[in-house]
């Protein structure tokens, strides 16, 4: 029989009915219980994960549904979890254009967000998975919803999507990290899903004024390190990055330039991540006596 | 249905509980309603004492709307410059008609084709120049374009390489082999009318419109956009209500034109649904125009559900039957038998 749960993620209510046993232990599993609500009377998205009828058995498939239509083709069961997750983002991404969304995780200290914007493959998560275990406050792993009125960002707080390497990397880092089953053989090769630390989720309707947007690059073996980047080319890169910046026009244009106006920009690299997430903590140590980002990068780790 | 009691009531909208809200919205999104209903939210007086989180989503969804609106007429020039030393006035038909003219249903309507209408003869050059200009057919498969070139009434869509706009080149209302006989552009052309607002461009004659509008909705079997495309043909009508001769003239035209049947049922779902008002010298000559009893019984019983939100809420018993029925009578009003059935066959063994 479908289970109906009713999730709070950042600003969503959002309904996902499923009988896949995998969905439900996967959400009670990587969901704070703070997140999973009574029935609300208005939910802002109806979801399922259903099992195709005539895939039960053999090679049994799932599917994500919206407002009973399936965007994605099916994919195996096992995969019903990350299917899912993706299947949310995508929902918000294409819907939810009271924000200007960009890809990109944030995280927040001391009331100030950090923007990590860059392709999969960078290491963006793996860098805002070690920070959130280190006292910064999670916003998002995928998508930054910058309010273009406001110039802040609204928390989105899901689990994190890990993948491949550093599902170890953060096994090791952070011991308490509590992670879902390893999903192999996706489009992305192996995930695993890390529940995102408990006073990340309580802080779901606190937003976060942005102040640094940092490119992350992981690369074995480098030094680390921070350079200057233009803003003007961050500007065209974050619009390529954004997922609706068409749809708001000259607003768009707008909140994008307020936003780089009031950060400080940068690429960084590193290998080691417990150096990343200390060069970062003393950055937004620093910020609170004033100090700029790029000068304390010049004066090295 | 909660969405047809707003579409037929805006003031409701209002009084809405967030439990009503929580149907509402689902079934205007998946109607492709959603821009329209905040259209229609908007010009409440209590809009903004609305609840926030519902009107969030009819806000994005008007944001879309208005994004489309935007690229339809950029897309618009874009195409004036190509073709008008061809054609000279370009006419739009549909949503870029809507948009270009400003008339109501341009209103939070979301679309991403642009549809025109041109003389026969002039399909081959306009072909070509759009061809040169970066518009392509895509991989068509040869039977399919020659379906289209052989017996229907535009040639295969044409999406621009760089900007994934698609235009549709028509030049008639209805297929070649339509049962009823075609209708020409040249008859269309007599009677469109120039925007003055946007120079270059015509629409068809008001009762044209509606006439192509209905003669679309009923005639093509496609019911996935069908509440929406009603809600156009509502929007024009309460339009045009007042304009002088506009519903004498709409009647006549149904007949020269023979497309009497679609507009029936335009006006009598439309009444039922959305409670368009109607002069009551139209709404007695319509009845003229309705078919026998028996058919009426089971396209009334087939419309109540292809007319309904395509949404699990609103779903009754049989509506798949009903949607299949509609799909199948469009394909018999659309070409002879001996035409049709080695079409069906082709299209149920040849998938790709």
């Amino acid at each position: 029989m479908p289970v109906d749960l009713y999730l709070r993620t950042g600003p969503f209510i959002v309904h996902v009915e499923t009988a896949c046993a995998e969905v439900v232990d996967g959400i009670s599993l990587l969901y704070d219980p703070s997140c999973v609500l009574n029935r609300p009377a208005f939910c802002d998205y109806h979801v399922a994960v259903v099992q195709p009828l005539w895939r039960r058995w053999f090679r049994p498939q799932a599917l994500f549904l919206f407002d009973g239509y399936a965007p994605y083709l099916p994919g195996p069961k096992r995969h019903a979890l990350p299917m899912l997750e993706w299947g949310m983002n995508w929902v918000i991404a294409t819907t939810a254009h009271q924000f200007l969304i960009i890809h990109a995780a944030v995280v927040e200290r001391h009331g100030l967000a950090l923007l990590l914007p860059a392709p999969p493959g960078s290491g963006k998560s793996t860098l805002c998975a070690g920070l959130a275990f280190r006292g910064w406050r999670l916003l998002s792993d995928e998508l930054a919803l910058l309010v273009p009125q406001t110039g802040r960002v609204v928390p989105l707080a899901r689990p994190i999507s890990l993948k491949n390497e550093s599902i170890d990397v953060i096994s090791r880092f952070a011991s308490e990290a509590v992670m879902g089953p390893r999903t192999e053989g996706s489009i992305k090769g192996t995930i695993a899903l890390l529940r995102p630390p408990r006073a990340s989720a309580l802080g779901w309707d606190v937003p976060a004024m942005p102040r640094w947007i940092v490119f992350p690059q992981y690369e074995a073996g480098a030094a680390l390190r921070m350079t200057q980047r233009s803003k003007a080319g961050t500007l065209v890169e974050l619009g390529n990055n954004a997922m609706n910046y068409n749809i708001h026009g000259a607003v768009g244009f707008d909140a994008l330039a307020n936003l780089i106006d009031c950060c400080e920009v940068g690429d960084f690299v590193y290998s080691d991540l417990s150096a990343a997430v200390e060069f970062f903590t003393a950055i937004a140590d620093g910020a609170l006596r004033g100090d700029s980002m790029l000068t304390l990068a010049s004066a090295g780790p | 249905m909660i969405l047809h009691a707003l579409l037929r009531d805006p003031r409701r909208i209002v009084d809405l509980s967030m439990e009503d809200w929580d149907a509402a919205i689902p079934q205007a999104r998946v109607s492709g309603l959603l821009s329209r209903l905040g259209a229609l939210a908007v010009a409440q007086s209590g809009y903004a004492a609305l609840p926030d989180r519902p009107r969030r989503h009819m806000e994005a969804a008007r944001l879309v709307a208005a994004k489309h609106r935007r690229d339809v007429q950029f897309e618009l020039d874009r195409i004036r410059d190509l073709l008008s030393s061809t054609l000279g006035t370009l006419v739009l038909l549909k949503g870029a008609a809507y948009v270009a003219a400003d008339l109501p249903p341009a209103e939070g309507r979301v679309f991403n084709d642009i549809d025109i209408l041109v003389r026969e003869e002039q399909l081959e050059a306009v072909e070509s120049i759009l061809h040169l200009a970066g518009w392509r057919m895509g991989s068509i498969d040869p039977y399919d374009d020659r379906y289209y070139r052989r017996w229907m009434h535009q040639i295969p869509p044409m999406t621009h390489g760089g900007r994934q706009t698609t235009i549709d080149v028509h030049h008639s209302l209805i297929p070649r082999t339509a049962r009823i006989g075609t209708v020409t552009a040249a008859q269309l052309m007599q009677h469109a009318r120039e925007i003055p607002a946007r120079p270059g461009f015509a629409t068809l004659s008001p009762e044209d419109m509606v006439l192509h509008s209905a003669t679309h909705l009923f005639n093509e079997g496609e019911f996935g956009r069908g509440l929406r495309d009603l809600g156009d043909i509502d929007l024009l009508l309460r339009h045009f209500h007042d304009h002088p001769d506009f519903w004498t003239r709409l009647l006549d035209r149904a007949q020269e034109l023979r497309l009497t049947r679609p507009l029936f049922y335009a006006l009598s779902q439309i009444t039922r649904i959305m409670g368009t008002p109607l002069p009551t010298k139209a709404f007695d000559a319509v009845r003229h125009f309705a078919p026998t009893a028996p058919t009426l019984l089971v396209m009334d019983w087939a419309l109540a559900r292809a007319l309904n939100p395509p949404h699990k809420s609103c779903r009754e018993p049989f509506s798949g039957l009903a949607l299949w029925f509609l799909y199948v009578r469009a394909h018999y009003l659309r070409m002879p038998v001996h035409l049709l059935v080695p079409h069906l066959i082709r299209k149920a063994f040849m998938r790709d």
